[in-house]
């Protein structure tokens, strides 16, 4: 590398001699030393243990050979290992040795191939280097000349230049004629819907009771206990014949019963729970995961996907983590039979925020 | 060559048999003669480094074989069915016809699962192996001119890879990939104007839809397979335009590439390599589970998982999610601006970005516009690899927090306490990592120059005739003092006025790089600094 | 376990049921309104001799911080109504007598005989009435393995993972791992709601779904993943760092080996 000590001269002058070089490139800030090293050349080859001993060799070539034979052995066990290690008897075990005896063959197989390939190119290949000279990657300047002659000769024949009407006017084409394939992707969505409005109702309305998630039974106020935690769905969710899950996912509630002197409720908010028994939003107002990690002295809720927390007591304002807006809360109520129903839809977009929210 | 064809040929087919005839056949055919003359001897330099790309390229070939035989079996369709395999926890269950197919091929396909496995375990190990590609690439300069375009398609590949990753992640429609894509919906709906829309676009309506897996399936199996391919074709053509670089070794020059012919010894150790890969990748799938969605079940929005993640190479973005403090959304205008999604999601762009440019930071900075065919040693460009080493960690510490709640429950730690720490790391961590690696690169640089001025220390220690204790130092052969000597050093630029005595603000702020970058410089030893070194000695 | 009877107890401020240590005091004289209609029987039938032999152990190990009568003190909550089934899991898994004031009570090795455990349960049984420990039937397989595994993603994944392995909750806090936790422990668990689990009644998750939420975890334990080894079933995180390590690992040690000269 002593020519880069020489800040490029060496390069230029390399490249001139061999005629394909003509314009010494700029080494920029790099410093140019006058008394560097000189590069001392190749040092002696050594020579391996297989090239002076033919034992040696003799050993390594039948480590080779082995690995290619074992290779096969391998293929032909797998082979074997398919047939019998059958799976179709419903045991989990069989699935497992049926994966492991095909894998370990095959793996032996593909193993043995590649290590007696290296060894054989390590230890028997002829052990030579070979020295190629590199080239600049820029053509040239003869080449570059005649590259450049060909645009001239096809601007000059096409008169891609000197026409520039035709030249502009096909430019603009060109542009514009990909725009219908942008607007078919329109219809990736369906087209009489709108994602705001539909982002901003879910399944509750006023009475719809709530349900056990996922068998659809309905549920009684007394049914629930100080500390217990219920996963609610909306009653019907489950007839759902179309948007069953996409209902689901605005829908899922997690229902549970603190002690009332625990819970602080802001008046105009007092009426939504029902002697302790509170429902919120499973659906995270961070990116959406389902809330539900509650932990009943705390009256945490946590999101294990980015660890949001929410303080049920508090109306599951954020106590923790990316999430800024407290889960929505459900209003709900008691129905004459008992059951918990609930008041309204909530009164606010569930789940992670949007742009048109407001 | 035309001409000369009838005459040569006629003798080979005689001597040859088979081969030559089959040769001749193919050559007059498609000149396959000149690639073979032109590329089969090419001297390949040799370094275990210079394999990791060829790791990414095999494991993504593993990808390829492995995927085609799934696409035999999996059916992306979202459409639901009572699960009737044999996989007793979830029979009877109603599940996305995907998700079905996906546990026939693990359960009720002989080596379905071991194929299945290999896919992912493949699909991991090729991200991984493209990550440490590019850190070697990066930290050894390997990205100077004129291989910066390279760099930029490998980049580009890079993020691919990842698309591809994710892509697949989420096909088989389980609960963990599910809460995933419910999490891209989310980071999408928080996006300002588009936001709402895209995610309604993507999913074919609300989420999440019936449509989001077969037009995942296409992105994974058509689409990105079909750029990457591509790019990875014009990768490697341009290592062969380019040639490889290699290490400074005595011998070796800008003007040479030095190594095994491609033919044979090339072609055996990177033949062979391909099938240890595979065999490495086939060991891993047939003793090591990956992905059990059999435990994770189907994707229904109202369960999750506790330590829900994505596979690791999203790991960043996700931790980056999780570092946001509380409270970064507001109503302004009457529309919701989420920083708390908004924030991470520009700075990774921000820090992939500046991954993407930074071989044309450091050329401007510079202003060499020589090749480079001479790869670094690390320690010889110290605020390069000190950059680097922020980036990093940085990185790292994204990737960790992506499992604050593991790393909780398994040191016995508060996740608070993990998340706020992380939070510092990702903040402080790059300067003290900056400012760490670019001391000890100095100090590196500076021992070797102590080495090429006054030998090795060589253990031995002399009583001088004046009661004195020395330590003989043993001098360097001219090989070994060649690799610590032949390094570039870079000196800040001098900013100097323009024709009209002028200096532009653009110049001003390459000077001030400049000076960030190579104030603090160690020059290479010179002859003259060697000779009055040993002169001292004697 | 019938709801009608369930429903008799008085609604009064109640100190549910876990032991835990959080320094919440509860108010005394509780009463758990999820009486186990069949639990009061079973405690009286229990001899008079059990009760007192489960005072006394009650009163040299427990009673430092629940109380002499178990009517909780500053740093143990009451006993009163928290029925057989939440000392039974607390003592029977080791969880109590509490070692020291942490995050949560932690699994130590058990310092109780069975016997002794029973004994102390139905002391506690005795002083008011709370879930009993549940029958053999309910806690020893034999239900419907695919009903549980989806009550158990519903209703327990969120927290202790979807194969079992446990999780992390807040400031320290943990759901623990679930393998090698036996049948009967789970249950108690379930209908207790110790530390901060919530309860799990049998309005929410019947005694047949909670056998079939057992019989899953049971399933998973017998048949370990087709897949080969679970490296702890956590998920992309330790399939990351084993690709890392091992898989990357192992393959750059191999190339080294490719391109060193052979000697």
């Amino acid at each position: 590398m002593a020519q880069d000590d020489n800040g490029g001269t060496d390069i230029a002058a390399a490249g001139s001699s061999s005629h394909e070089h003509e314009v010494a490139a700029s080494p920029g800030t790099a410093v140019v030393v006058a008394d560097g090293f000189e590069n001392p050349g190749f040092p002696p080859h050594r020579k391996r243990v297989t090239d002076e001993d033919p034992k040696k060799a003799k050993t390594a070539e039948r480590a080779v050979y082995t690995m290619f034979y074992l290779s096969i052995v391998g293929s032909v066990w797998a082979i074997a290992a398919y047939m019998i290690f059958p799976m179709e008897s419903n045991d989990v075990f069989d699935v497992r040795l049926n994966n492991l005896s095909f894998g370990l063959g095959v793996s032996l197989a593909l193993l043995a191939i590649g290590f007696g390939a290296v060894h054989w190119a390590k230890a028997l290949m002829h052990d030579v280097e070979l020295v190629d000279e590199r080239h600049p990657v820029r053509g040239s300047e003869e080449t570059r000349a005649g590259a450049v002659k060909v645009f001239q000769d096809a601007d000059q024949e096409s008169g891609f230049t000197r026409r520039s009407v035709i030249r502009n006017s096909l430019i603009g084409a060109l542009v514009v004629f990909p725009l219908p394939a942008v607007v078919l992707f329109r219809g990736l969505a369906p087209q009489d819907q709108d994602p705001v409005e539909l982002l901003s109702h879910t399944m509750w309305t006023q009475g719809t009771r709530l349900t056990l998630d996922p068998s659809g039974v309905p549920i009684k106020a007394s049914d629930i206990t100080i500390g217990s935690a219920f996963h609610v769905i909306p009653e019907g969710l489950n007839e759902l014949e179309h948007h069953r899950l996409e209902e689901k996912a605005k829908a899922a509630v997690l229902l549970m019963r603190l002690n009332p002197e625990e819970l602080n409720e802001t008046p105009d908010r007092a009426d939504w729970s029902y002697q302790g028994i509170v429902a919120y939003s499973k659906i995270c107002t961070h990116v959406g995961c389902p809330v539900a990690l509650y932990e009943q002295h705390t009256h945490h809720l946590l999101c294990p996907c980015h660890q949001s927390q929410f303080d049920v007591a508090n109306h599951c304002e954020v106590i923790f983590g990316p999430a800024k807006r407290p889960l929505p809360q459900l209003p709900i109520a008691v129905d004459d039979e008992g059951y918990l129903v609930a008041q309204s839809d909530f009164t606010e977009p569930v789940g992670p925020s949007f742009w048109e929210r407001h | 060559m035309s001409t000369a064809a009838p005459t040569t040929s006629a003798p080979e087919k005689r001597k040859g048999g088979f081969t030559a005839a089959a040769s001749n056949y193919i050559d007059e055919r498609t000149s396959i003669s000149t690639v073979v003359k032109e590329l089969g001897r090419k001297a390949f330099p040799d370094h275990w480094s210079f394999l990791l790309g060829e790791i990414a390229l095999f494991s993504f070939v593993v990808v390829l074989i492995s995927g085609t035989f799934l696409t035999f079996f999996f059916q992306a369709s979202m459409a639901e069915v009572h699960y009737e395999g044999s996989y007793v926890p979830l029979k009877g269950i109603e599940m996305s016809v995907a998700m079905a197919s996906t546990l026939d091929i693990s359960f009720d396909l002989r080596g379905g699962l071991f194929v299945r496995q290999m896919h992912h375990w493949a699909a991991l190990l090729f991200v991984a192996a493209i990550g440490l590609h590019m850190l070697r690439i990066f930290f050894t300069g390997a990205f100077r001119k004129p291989r910066e375009l390279n760099w930029v398609i490998g980049f580009v590949l890079f993020v691919l890879a990842m698309g591809e990753g994710f892509t697949g992640y989420s096909l088989p429609d389980d609960l963990l990939s599910g809460n995933g894509l419910r999490i891209i919906d989310g980071m999408i709906k928080g996006m300002p104007v588009i936001g709402t829309w895209t995610s309604f676009l993507l999913f074919g309506g609300e989420f999440p839809g019936t449509a989001i897996v077969g037009r995942l399936y296409t992105l994974h199996i058509l689409l990105l397979p079909a750029i990457i391919v591509a790019l990875i074709a014009v990768h490697l053509l341009f290592v062969v335009v380019h040639k490889h670089t290699q290490y400074a070794a005595p011998g070796k020059t800008q003007q040479n590439a030095v190594g095994p012919p491609i033919l044979p010894v090339y072609a055996a150790k990177a033949g062979g390599f391909f099938f240890i890969v595979f065999g490495v990748l086939a060991l891993i799938a047939s003793l090591f589970t990956i992905n059990p969605i059999w435990n994770y079940g189907p994707y229904d929005p109202s369960p999750v998982s506790a330590g829900t993640q994505p596979d690791w190479y999203i790991g960043f973005a996700d931790g980056a999610l999780r570092l946001i403090p509380p409270g970064w959304e507001f109503v302004w205008l009457e529309r919701t601006w989420s920083f708390n999604i908004l924030v991470p999601l520009v700075g990774l762009l921000v820090f992939l970005g500046l991954v993407f440019i930074y071989p044309f930071i450091e050329a401007w900075i510079t202003g060499d516009k020589r090749e480079h065919h001479i790869a670094d040693r690390p320690r010889n460009a110290p605020t390069r690899t000190a950059i680097g080493a922020a980036g990093v960690t940085f990185y790292a510490g994204l990737w960790a927090a992506a499992s604050s709640d593991l790393i909780a429950t398994h040191f016995k730690l508060t996740m608070e306490g993990v998340i706020h720490s992380l939070q510092a790391v990702v903040i402080l961590g790059p300067f003290l990592a900056y400012f760490i690696t670019k001391r000890v690169c100095l100090a590196l640089q500076k021992k070797d120059r102590e080495v090429v001025l006054h030998g090795y220390e060589s253990g031995r220690i002399v009583k001088l005739p004046g009661g004195e204790f020395i330590e003989v130092h043993q001098p360097l052969d001219e090989y070994d003092r060649w690799r610590l000597v032949s390094y570039e050093s870079y000196a800040p630029l001098m900013i100097r006025p323009d024709a009209r005595g002028r200096i532009s603000v653009w110049q001003k702020m390459r000077a001030g790089f400049s000076r960030w970058f190579f104030e603090d410089r160690i020059a290479p030893v010179t002859r003259a600094e060697l000779e009055a070194s040993h002169s001292d000695h004697h | 376990m019938t709801s009608s009877k369930r429903r008799t107890g008085r609604r009064s401020p109640l100190a549910t049921v876990a032991l835990l240590a959080l320094g919440l005091v509860f108010t005394g004289g509780a009463y758990a309104a999820f009486s186990t209609g069949t639990a009061q029987a079973e405690v009286e039938a229990t001899s008079q001799q059990t009760i007192e032999e489960g005072k006394k152990l009650f009163q040299a190990n427990c009673a430092t911080c629940h109380g002499l009568d178990a009517q909780g003190t500053e740093a143990g909550p009451s006993l009163v109504g928290v029925g057989a089934a939440a000392v039974d899991f607390q003592v029977g898994t080791g969880r109590m007598p509490m070692q020291m004031q942490g995050p949560q009570a932690e699994q130590k090795p058990v310092q109780f005989t069975d016997e002794q455990t029973k004994q102390l349960a139905y002391y506690v049984a005795s002083l008011g009435p709370g879930p009993d420990i549940p029958a053999d039937h309910l806690v020893n397989g034999g239900g419907d393995a695919a009903n549980g595994a989806e009550l158990f993603r519903i209703n327990c994944a969120m927290c202790h993972n979807v194969a079992g392995a446990g999780g992390a909750l807040t400031e320290g806090k943990y759901a623990p791992a679930l393998n090698d936790v036996s049948g009967v422990h789970i249950y108690e668990a379930m209908v207790t709601g110790p530390q901060n689990m919530p309860v799990f009644n049998d309005l929410n998750i019947t005694p047949e779904d909670k056998r079939d939420i057992i019989t899953y975890l049971q399933y998973i334990q017998d048949n370990r993943s087709p897949g080969g080894f679970e490296l702890g079933s956590l998920g992309p995180v330790s399939e990351g760092l084993f690709i890392w390590i091992f898989g990357l690992g192992t393959i750059v040690a191999i190339t080294v080996w490719i391109t060193a000269k052979s000697n």
